[in-house]
């Protein structure tokens, strides 16, 4: 994303990216980013916390009226839970899983649309079959 | 340098090297920008500013084809006030759970309309562009999704951009 962020930007629109991994974001180092501290999958907030979501999502977006160097990055002062213990299991693949394949759990890179439920592929094929998806924008690689 | 957690941040990048050594692959390249990032001054306040929002979580819409895992690139439009129940998430590299629970937690239209109703955000734009992260070829974003995202924001005539990646 931090690539998207740099291009954008280029072209003369302010960006701020989330970003729960800190790491990456220095590495590609977009022009301004605001750091929140929780597992991936949570860049803006807690499930059905609203009240959290609000305070965090206006916490970062102050960083459009603060942050002035380009690729600075705001540490946003929330923390998922006390000890953080969810840190030292990320990415960690069991030891007794050997190497190679067998020990491989990242998902399969399929290259078949993957749809959360049965119905949304019945849905989306229906809206295929009478005209296309105009929303679903399939860019050719030149 | 201080942390709000008392652990520091986890490091993805030693960690997908460690993974990848672990089960014997070849090390992954990760985007390393070798000059600065552009900078473009924000020359509104934030409650007169339109934003626009572009997402990385694999969202879509029920009726939107989903994507998939290997190397996609597309992209969908979302109209930003769609309810959560038409909201879906589909991705192969973290925990669906609570994106599918509350899609807000990597696609938040409904904080963000929630900031708009209070006056502390402008407004926000129609239109989201979502895609799936974790795309292997930097190059491919670099090159084709960066540029069609940015000429769609561009086009929509937003004064700032939010970018949640997952």
């Amino acid at each position: 994303m931090g690539l998207i962020a740099r291009e954008i930007e280029g072209r003369g629109i302010p960006t701020l990216s989330m970003t729960s991994a800190l790491s990456i974001t220095r590495s590609v180092n977009p022009p301004r980013a605001a750091f929140l501290d929780y597992p991936l999958g949570h860049t803006t907030g807690k499930p059905h916390e609203p009240a959290l979501q609000r305070s965090l999502l206006l916490d970062a977006l102050t960083a459009f009226e603060t942050l002035e160097e380009p690729g600075a990055v705001l540490e946003l002062p929330y923390t998922w839970e006390e000890g953080d213990a969810w840190k030292d299991h990320v990415m960690r693949p069991d030891p007794s899983a050997g190497s190679g394949e067998a020990a491989d759990d990242r998902t399969a890179r399929h290259d078949t649309p993957q749809y959360q439920t049965e119905r949304d592929r019945e849905l989306a094929q229906e809206a295929l079959a009478s005209g296309g998806c105009e929303t679903c924008v399939f860019l050719s690689d030149p | 340098m201080t942390m709000a957690g008392s652990k520091p941040p986890v490091d993805y990048i030693r960690r997908t090297e460690e993974q990848y050594s672990a089960l014997g692959y070849p090390v992954y390249r990760w985007v390393e920008s070798e000059t600065p990032p552009p900078w473009a001054p924000v020359r509104k306040p934030l409650s007169e500013s339109r934003l626009g929002l572009v997402a990385s979580g694999g969202i879509y819409v029920a009726g939107q084809v989903a994507f998939h895992f290997k190397d996609d690139f597309s992209y969908r439009v979302i109209d930003t006030s769609t309810p959560a129940s038409e909201l879906r998430a589909t991705h192969f590299a973290y925990d669906l759970t609570d994106a599918r629970s509350d899609p807000n937690v990597v696609f938040p239209t409904a904080t963000l309309r929630g900031l708009v109703a209070e006056g502390k955000l402008g407004a926000l734009s129609e239109r989201a562009y979502t895609f799936m992260g974790g795309i292997y070829s930097s190059r491919k974003v670099r090159d084709v999704l960066a540029p069609a995202l940015a000429d769609r924001l561009v086009q929509d005539e937003v004064d700032l951009a939010l970018l949640v990646p997952v």
